[in-house]
């Protein structure tokens, strides 16, 4: 499948990218992120400790054992600071 | 209910005035107002980066959360993005109810969800350089008593 990916502040900074599309078969956001970390060096520093991280399937809130069969868009960010 | 994310600045007390025209069934009205806080090494300026989409929809989920919680006549949100200086107006909620206990709830609850559930990202930039804010865990554990 087709997944756009996008990373938002310190994330974003530290690949150099807003976005990219790529071709996986991952089964889960976990899976996904082991295939992106085996991929470049840039990728294991940020993925380094997903605990402080958080993920959005298809602009949904979610964890990193969600499922992504049907997904479309998988995005990365650090815990949210609104308001 | 009204969502509106922005980078344009905003006038509360016309927002206000305009949320509050013409309700005779609502006999409260809270307003909450967020500024751009100056820290003690001097801030320059702080840049709020947002996800265009999933931005609206939690804001609204969290909205719509709040009016099956609470009896509300209306719900108003709207939160900036981009270059802000001290001072400025990064966001406001406002509530309407027939009474004033619903619509401070519900402000309150409004404002703990915003903080850590809709994705937005404060960058602060002062004299020492630029650095993304952390999330606190206070502001996580408030998410807790609702």
């Amino acid at each position: 499948m087709t997944l756009d990916i996008l990373y938002f502040a310190w994330l974003r900074e530290r690949l150099g990218l807003p976005r990219e599309t790529v071709e996986t078969e991952a089964a889960t956001v976990a899976d996904l992120v082991a295939q992106l970390v085996a991929r470049e060096e840039r990728y294991a520093f940020v993925f380094g400790d997903t605990t402080g991280l958080r993920v959005a399937v298809d602009q949904v809130l979610t964890d990193f054992d969600a499922p992504l069969s049907g997904a479309r868009e998988v995005a990365f960010f650090p815990p949210m600071t609104g308001g | 209910m009204e969502i509106r994310v922005q980078e344009a600045p905003f006038d509360m007390g016309a927002e206000i005035g305009r949320f509050a025209a013409g309700r005779t069934d609502m006999g409260a009205i809270v307003t909450f107002s967020g500024l751009v806080r100056d820290t003690d090494d001097g801030l320059r300026a702080m840049e709020i980066e947002h996800y265009p989409g999933m931005t609206e929809k939690a804001l609204t989920g969290i909205a719509e959360e709040a009016q099956r919680r609470w009896s509300l006549g209306d719900v108003l949100v709207i939160h900036r993005f981009g270059a802000l200086a001290p001072g400025e107006q990064i966001m406001m909620v406002a509530t309407a109810a027939p009474h004033r206990a619903d619509a401070f709830a519900a402000a309150e609850f409004l404002m703990d969800y915003l903080k850590s559930r809709a994705p937005f990202w404060k960058k602060e930039t002062t004299a020492e350089g630029a650095s993304w804010v952390e999330a606190r865990e206070a502001d996580e554990d408030a998410l807790r008593r609702w």
